[in-house]
């Protein structure tokens, strides 16, 4: 069913059909149309989920750990200062390996406060243990909403994940939205099977123990684990998904034109739509050039991603969030992925869109037509959209 | 109410808080845990936020807790039995869970009167239905004996310490307890571990409420409080007879005092007993903050007495 609807409505109706048991969460703008959303769907009865309308959002992810220790499937979502403020919890959530599946509205942090887009807040959670996915419109929001359940409830995964959907740009825009039917969205999450959950009252089990040097290194190695599994899941999913939708979801990330590029650029989140705007002008103008979008970006497919990108001259790395002190993280990324290589393409690292500043064909037709006069990869940031 | 036998009675049919932990010689945590688990007839599940009692009941592989717990970080036990309670509302109106269980915290002071006091206040607005027991020993002693807005006047703190020219904590105590009544919970209660009949009885009560149930427990720590190991009931009792720590609850907004001492015991017999006041006997300041500390114990005393005048239990 085509509908008309923002990239907020698209996630609280993905989470409508999924219908966790519990859903804590807590206001901040952008993110509280999902929060306004469900509140509507449990006050009206189209939910027997139980809503925790916390006071704050360190108790949002606190009562989501709870719940899930306890056996229940849960949802939250957030954007910005509020991922600040969970993400100790964050961490102890992915180190109890319980599978919260969190929407996070993509806008900047403070300070300057600031409520528009960039992605300093999934930066910030980079490092902690969550699986983090990138939606490039409402439709890919919607769909990795549902597909984030099944990955993080995969029992050799069963870590927290994370769908980031650009602040505004995608949360507040209406778009068109290919939504499934209640009965196959059901169907495909399926019911969430506990592990050793708090409630089983007859089999007590101690959750989050003290764990000292000569055991810490074990439980965090068992983590990691989770992590290294979660790309082969993630995979299997999109195969499913795409079965059950019609739509093709295949890789880590999607290649745009990229199999013959000379030229490419590496973006996460909307701006992919506006650089696939502008791959497809410079290929009619002759010059051939592509894209990639990571989907997945934690756990980063390192091999993969090299992979794609091997053949290519130069690839501009685009960052919506500075790593201050040294190169976009995802420029780190991509330089990883790259090093094995034995031909490496040059690489450029561009800071862009900071705190909602818009990014237009033009300025990444710009781009494009800098990469060529790049003639080899420097420690240095370039940037799109600053006034210097 | 429970009696001694029941209590024993039923720590013999199952041991829900067993030995084995690394809790200090006597320390007077366990014995409320225990007074307090065994007073509970239906299963509980139990959410402790960071501090002695966390660090020393669950160090991986073992633990000393013989019932559903969980740990998440310092300030949000009472966010957690949220998420708890939630998830069990949640599987009950699903038909997937049929047996009634209860919630139980135990939370320090620090992770209750400081770090934890919004979660905690967000939980009692919110009307989960929990049990919040706070084992108040009067300062961060997990961390080495650092001030918390528990800590009484004068005390020496690791933060706040007898200095030549700060004598100990210059603040007074937070009254907790009377926050939570603020927040017009069904159940709240002061009890200390030197009575633990009247802290079995508060639990049963407190349990037939539906909603938010608090009690703050004075519960001595030998090694913060610097008195020998052996003293702990000795100081919550006299801490009780002083009337620095009066047992009362409030029911629905109804006060009761459960015990009034019949004499007027001087706070200075508990203050000299104790390390961390003994500064208060060298200092030439000492006479007069004593004083302070006695006129302010006599002022709690006399409010919390004119509150049962107006809003008593039986009026």
């Amino acid at each position: 069913m085509r509908k008309a609807i923002t990239g907020h409505k698209a996630v609280a109706e993905a989470m409508r059909q999924i219908e966790p048991d519990v859903v804590a969460v807590y206001p901040i703008t952008p993110q509280s149309e999902i929060a306004e959303y469900y509140a509507e769907y449990v006050h009206n009865g189209l939910v027997r989920t139980e809503l925790v309308p916390v006071e704050s959002e360190h108790s949002a992810l606190s009562a989501c750990v709870g719940a899930a220790a306890a056996g229940g499937r849960v949802m939250t979502a957030t954007s910005s200062q509020g991922l600040a403020l969970m993400v100790e919890v964050l961490y102890i959530a992915a180190g109890l390996r319980l599978p919260i599946v969190m929407a996070l509205a993509n806008r900047s942090l403070s300070a300057p406060i600031n409520i528009h887009c960039d992605h300093s807040d999934a930066y910030l959670a980079r490092d902690s243990g969550a699986v983090q996915i990138f939606a490039e419109n409402a439709q890919e929001a919607y769909d990795y909403t549902i597909m984030a359940q099944r990955i993080a409830e995969d029992m050799r995964v069963r870590l927290p994940v994370i769908v980031n959907l650009d602040g505004f740009t995608l949360t507040h825009t209406v778009q068109p939205v290919d939504l499934l039917e209640d009965e196959v969205v059901k169907k495909f999450v399926g019911e969430f099977k506990p592990y050793s959950p708090l409630l089983d009252v007859d089999h007590p089990v101690t959750w989050g123990p003290f764990a000292m040097p000569d055991y810490y290194f074990e439980l965090k190695r068992a983590q990691q684990a989770g992590m290294e599994a979660a790309p082969g899941v993630f995979l299997s999913v999109q195969r499913e998904f795409s079965q059950i939708s019609g739509r093709r979801y295949l890789g880590f990330f999607e290649a745009y034109r990229l199999e013959d590029a000379e030229y490419a650029l590496v973006v996460l989140g909307s701006t992919a739509g506006t650089a696939k705007v502008a791959v497809d002008e410079l290929r009619a103008r002759g010059m051939k050039v592509g894209l990639l979008k990571p989907w997945l970006w934690r756990p980063f497919p390192a091999k993969e991603v090299g992979e794609a990108l091997a053949h290519v001259k130069a690839v501009a790395v685009l960052d919506r969030a500075f790593s201050f002190g040294t190169m976009g993280a995802l420029f780190a990324d991509v330089a990883s992925a790259l090093y094995p290589l034995e031909k490496r393409p040059i690489l450029a690292n561009y800071i862009y869109g900071l705190g909602g500043r818009d990014t237009t064909v033009p300025e990444l037709v710009h781009v494009f037509e800098e990469l060529p006069k790049i003639k080899k990869t420097e420690w240095a940031l370039r940037y799109i959209g600053l006034r210097e | 109410m429970p009696s001694i036998k029941v209590l024993a009675e039923r720590e013999e049919k199952g041991v829900r808080f067993t030995s084995g932990h690394t809790l200090c010689a006597g320390c007077a945590e366990p014995m409320v845990v225990r007074t307090v688990l065994n007073s509970i007839e239906e299963p509980v599940v139990v959410a402790s936020p960071t501090g002695c009692l966390e660090v020393a009941t669950s160090r991986f592989p073992g633990t000393a807790w013989n019932v559903p717990w969980i740990h998440v970080a310092f300030e949000n036990a009472a966010a957690v039995i949220s998420g708890v309670e939630a998830a069990y509302k949640a599987l009950r109106k699903k038909g997937l869970m049929n047996r009634r269980i209860r919630f139980v915290v135990f939370a320090g002071d620090g992770g209750t009167y400081d770090i934890g006091l919004q979660a905690l206040s967000g939980a009692l607005e919110r009307g989960h239905d929990f049990l919040y027991v706070c084992l108040n020993n009067e300062a961060y002693m997990n961390t080495g004996v650092q001030r918390s807005s528990a800590t009484p006047k004068c005390a020496s703190a690791t933060t706040a310490p007898a200095g030549e020219a700060i004598p100990g904590k210059p603040q007074e105590r937070k009254d907790l307890t009377e926050i939570v009544v603020a927040h017009g919970v069904p159940y709240v209660a002061q009890a200390a571990v030197s009575h633990l009949i009247d802290l079995a009885n508060k639990v049963e009560r407190a349990m037939k409420y539906e909603g938010p149930k608090f009690i703050n427990v004075l519960t001595t720590c030998p090694l913060g409080w610097r008195t020998p190991r052996d003293s702990a009931i000795q100081q919550a009792k006299l801490a009780v007879e002083t009337r620095y720590w009066p047992l009362y609850e409030v029911m629905e907004g109804r006060y009761k005092i459960n015990y009034k001492p019949k004499e007027r015991v001087p706070i200075e017999e508990w203050l000299k007993t104790q390390g961390r006041f003994r500064h208060l006997f060298r200092d030439p300041r000492g006479k007069e903050l004593i004083a302070q500390i006695q006129a302010e114990v006599d002022r709690r005393w006399e409010l919390l007495l004119q509150k049962e005048k107006c809003f008593g239990a039986e009026a």
